[in-house]
């Protein structure tokens, strides 16, 4: 789960890492009084999206598509500035390299005192796979593309992994300081803010702390600048804040709506729906799928224990999709039984009165039954043996209606 | 002989008074595994009846494995519990007699909290944590055998393939696989699809690799992370039996999560087109759609004079 930096910035602040004063807005009228109250000569005004190089993206009208402005992320050196650039952002799309060319519409802004920079730094948390704790990233490299720097000059990013037991301890915060070429009260500042985010990390079951840029002030102090912060889905039970930062606007509705309900649902670009049991599986029906020459409209997992309830309602979101021009359900029937999956397929098929081809493939417990209840039905069912079987009678029956 | 798990191993269930475990308890006896008991804390002294039989409730971990000398602990308890129940049975399994196999089934465990369950398993180095969020593990005997886990135990009959894989029903589909050239398993193990979790795909194929019992491999990865292309290079050096291999996840899109908390391709890395690369490089046999395991394991088998 993400949050927007103006949330992730007031987070920071209440762990003690130093952050510029800013306002969130949802209007020019915030943003004018926020820089009115702000008392800087300069300003940042920072679209607020869940996703990255929102400064190098592009505005967009969402209606027309036609361009609106260069760069989501503006300093504004007067309060006409500031007025022209939360015009331009607000209720307009954002195009970044994360958002695909639809973009995110702007709903949220931020108004942000301005500094001087001496040295912008990347510094970043998270949990390691490889060593199963928590590392730190940092570089002297920041305000970029991390990603370019660890392709093309690695030696520039330093790392620190964490004994869960011992904690953050205080030579690696030094270690780290020194590595960035930090001396002084700026080392010192630094050990503090890192002392900070691990606790908030730790305490606040975070997936992902990324500050960039993290910077060194002309004063010598190191300010977050940024913050992106995600948060472990699965500690959701302990965090009750959770429910009020969370951004449903950000988040696909369908995709949400699917987590109520105990379903995994990812929207694909296809028109191919699938309805899987189990993540892996799922993932390999929309492999084999593409192998035989279709797109996935969609990453539908249905979990090891769902009913005949939860199989009509994956039906429904995967037919609320207007790109779906066919269906392929695959199910390997462990705890889960395929007679009732057979009946679930067939009162979902009826109740949604389903038009578009359907391609059924039983496997493992009760599948005999299963394949007898989806035979004796009248409805327009195609079976298959397997995977690939499946896979292909869907691709040429979609083939078949252009 | 298999690995880790023998046909005949004492087995208890950790949280067998609950609705999961209470049923999959069930299911295990019925397939045939040597159930011993259970855990539930606050329920110690009740009984449990499973297939018609009373199976004993201890308190403790501490208690149960003193009670029965059990082999291996199978966890069904809630996420917010589940981390704590894995370290009281590895201390338990530790304490009691130096050694012990910890299961857990349990999808949805905060990634913190098995850092630290990791971290404390480790330094019990007799103890084996095989999970979370996994299938489990099944060693299917002559008649029975040890399911220990939420897999259909009647799909399985005992044989030569060892498997391992992160995801569940994609096991049961190589399963089915191995059974369709006429082949049985010496050992199936999911190790999960959660970033932070016990068993990885190398302890897996170095096992198999000293198991008598077992012929060839079959390796089941995901996208995200980099625990296949390791096993890879790790197979290249060290496995000399035929290993075949599938990853599962080529159309997912970048950044989105996959279902598992661990299946994400982040930062352009962990794509499934990387790991099939490292498993051609190292020599295993790749099949490109889940319907190919079984055939292209017929031809590993006999290419290597197994058939």
């Amino acid at each position: 789960m993400n949050i927007h930096e103006y949330q992730g910035k007031a987070m920071l602040r209440e762990f003690g890492v130093p952050v510029l004063e800013g306002v969130h807005c949802t209007s020019v009228e915030q943003a004018l009084a926020a820089y009115d109250n702000l008392n800087s000569k300069v300003v940042a005004v920072k679209s607020q999206i869940h996703a990255g190089g929102r400064g190098k993206g592009t505005l967009y009208d969402p209606q027309t598509r036609e361009e609106v402005m260069q760069g989501g992320v503006k300093i504004a050196f007067s309060r006409d500035e500031v007025e022209t650039y939360s015009t331009n952002i607000l209720g307009n799309a954002l195009v970044t390299i994360q958002t695909g060319d639809e973009g995110k519409v702007v709903k949220n802004l931020y108004i942000e005192s301005g500094c001087e920079i001496a040295h912008e730094y990347y510094l970043a948390l998270l949990v390691d796979r490889d060593n199963k704790s928590v590392l730190i990233m940092a570089s002297t490299e920041g305000g970029v593309d991390i990603e370019h720097v660890a392709e093309h000059t690695p030696e520039k990013i330093h790392k620190v992994i964490i004994d869960v037991n011992a904690g953050l301890l205080g030579f690696q915060k030094r270690d780290l300081g020194l590595a960035l070429g930090l001396s002084g009260i700026s080392l010192r500042s630094f050990g503090k803010s890192l002392a900070a985010m691990y606790e908030m990390f730790v305490s606040q079951d975070c997936a992902m702390v990324e500050i960039n840029p993290l910077v060194k002030s002309k004063s010598d102090e190191i300010i977050a600048l940024d913050a992106k912060i995600s948060f472990d889905e699965n500690a959701e039970f302990r965090h009750k804040n959770w429910s009020q930062l969370r951004d449903l606007s950000e988040e696909e509705d369908v995709e949400t709506r699917a987590k109520e309900t105990g379903l995994s649902y990812v929207k694909l670009e296809g028109n191919i729906g699938c309805l899987v049991n189990g993540a892996g599986l799922a993932m390999a029906t929309m492999d084999v799928i593409k192998l035989y020459g279709g797109e996935p409209a969609n990453f539908l997992d249905v979990g090891g224990g769902a009913d005949e309830e939860q199989v009509k309602i994956a039906f429904s979101m995967i037919m609320e999709d207007p790109n779906v021009k066919g269906i392929l359900v695959n199910i390997f029937g462990g705890i889960m039984r395929c007679d009732i999956i057979a009946r679930g397929v067939i009162a979902a098929t009826e109740a949604l009165s389903l038009e578009v081809p359907l391609v059924v493939r039983l496997a493992g417990t009760n599948v005999e039954q299963g394949k007898e209840i989806l035979a004796a039905s009248e409805l327009n069912i195609h079976s298959a043996n397997d995977l690939a079987e499946g896979a292909q009678m869907i691709v040429s029956l979609i083939g078949g209606d252009e | 002989m298999a690995i880790w798990i023998e046909e005949d191993a004492k087995v208890l269930v950790q949280g067998i008074t609950g609705k999961q475990g209470h049923f999959h308890a069930g299911k295990m006896v019925e397939y045939g595994t040597n159930i011993v008991g259970g855990c539930t804390p606050g329920k110690g002294g009740q009984t449990v009846e499973l297939e018609g039989k009373d199976f004993p409730v201890w308190d403790s971990m501490t208690e149960a494995i003193t009670a029965t000398d059990a082999d291996a602990t199978v966890i069904y308890v809630p996420p917010p519990f589940a981390a704590e129940a894995i370290m009281e049975a590895a201390e338990a399994f530790d304490s009691v007699k130096g050694e012990g196999i910890v299961i857990c089934i349990t999808e949805g465990i905060p990634t913190l909290d098995m850092v630290k369950a990791v971290a404390y398993v480790n330094n019990r180095p007799g103890v084996r944590l095989i999970g979370p969020n996994c299938p489990g593990i099944i060693t299917p005997g002559e008649t029975g055998g040890a399911k220990i886990g939420i897999m259909p135990g009647h799909i399985h009959a005992k044989g030569r393939i060892g498997i391992v894989s992160k995801s569940g029903t994609l096991t049961y589909e190589a399963v089915a696989q191995t059974m369709s050239i006429n082949e049985g398993q010496s050992t199936c193990i999911g190790i999960g699809g959660d970033p932070v979790n016990g068993t990885g795909f190398i302890e897996c194929l170095a096992a198999f690799e000293n198991d008598p019992q077992t012929a060839a491999i079959v390796m089941i990865g995901e996208i995200g992370g980099n625990a296949e292309q390791e096993a890879a290079a790790f197979a290249a050096e060290n496995v000399t039996k035929p290993i075949v291999g599938f990853v599962a996840g080529a159309t997912a899109p970048p950044g989105k999560r996959m279902g598992h908390a661990g299946a994400i391709i982040s930062g352009g890395k962990g794509t499934a087109e990387e790991k099939f690369e490292a498993f051609k490089k190292a020599g295993i046999a790749c099949a490109n759609d889940p319907s190919e395991i079984g055939s292209v394991l017929l031809q590993a088998l006999k290419d290597a004079g197994l058939r």
